[in-house]
């Protein structure tokens, strides 16, 4: 396996996937805050502000490890992807184990605002990488505009 | 002997098969994200010692693809937390 492959080359494009989510996320936040409280209360306010800092956490962690591997090498990628996935859940479920019993937790609207929250931004975020399979990876340079200039 | 073992508290079964319930569910749901991200990296991996130049793309879908296998994760899990109340 060829170790010296050009990875440390190339954009850290999960750093810009996750901040382009995590940007949508701030901005919606209050909309899913919002309905949150209409359906379950200001129990449901503060498990949603839970979820969305969960959710939030989780990208970045994710995005912060991959980054930082793929300019190690691929078996750093390799590992980092599924021992990073280890980690979070287990982030995850020291969170939901400590808030659970918490009085100001509804954990059906946390479990709710978590799952949707997650797949809401991944969709939202899909529609803009579909639209370009050269964002943001493959992005033009200046320098590669320069030679095809 | 097995008199004392078929012995049980009212609400005992129950629990018990909750419990057994809430193992199922987030055993199930983490072992299938599991392998789901083994492969989304592995092919993810191969596809840029194959074609280098195409890493940045590849990265993209690959953490798009870790992201979405992951909420499968979520799903079981915040489920197996909901089954135990």
């Amino acid at each position: 396996m060829a170790t010296d492959l050009p990875l440390s080359q190339t954009p850290a494009v999960e750093r810009e996937l996750v901040f382009d989510m995590v940007k949508r996320g701030v901005w919606f936040a209050p909309v899913i805050l919002l309905v949150a409280t209409v359906i379950w209360g200001p129990q449901g306010t503060a498990s949603a502000a839970v979820a969305i800092a969960l959710v939030t956490l989780n990208l970045l962690l994710a995005a912060a490890g991959l980054s930082w591997a793929a300019k190690v090498s691929p078996m750093a990628l390799m590992a980092v992807s599924l021992g990073g996935f280890a980690l979070r859940m287990g982030l995850v479920c020291i969170v939901l184990l400590v808030l659970r019993n918490e009085p100001w937790i509804n954990l059906v609207a946390l479990g709710i605002t978590l799952v949707v929250t997650h797949l809401g931004l991944l969709f939202w975020e899909l529609k803009y990488v579909s639209a370009s399979m050269a964002y943001p990876g493959l992005k033009p340079t200046a320098d590669k505009e320069a030679v095809v200039s | 002997m097995l008199q004392l073992l078929a012995q049980q508290a009212p609400g005992e079964l129950e629990a018990g098969l909750t419990a057994i319930g809430r193992g199922i569910v987030y055993g199930g749901a983490a072992i299938g994200p599991g392998i789901g991200i083994g492969i989304v990296v592995g092919n993810a991996i191969t596809a840029m010692a194959r074609q280098p130049e195409a890493a940045g793309m590849v990265r993209t879908t690959m953490f798009l693809g870790i992201a979405f296998t992951e909420a499968l994760a979520l799903f079981g899990f915040v489920l197996a937390f909901i089954i135990a109340g």
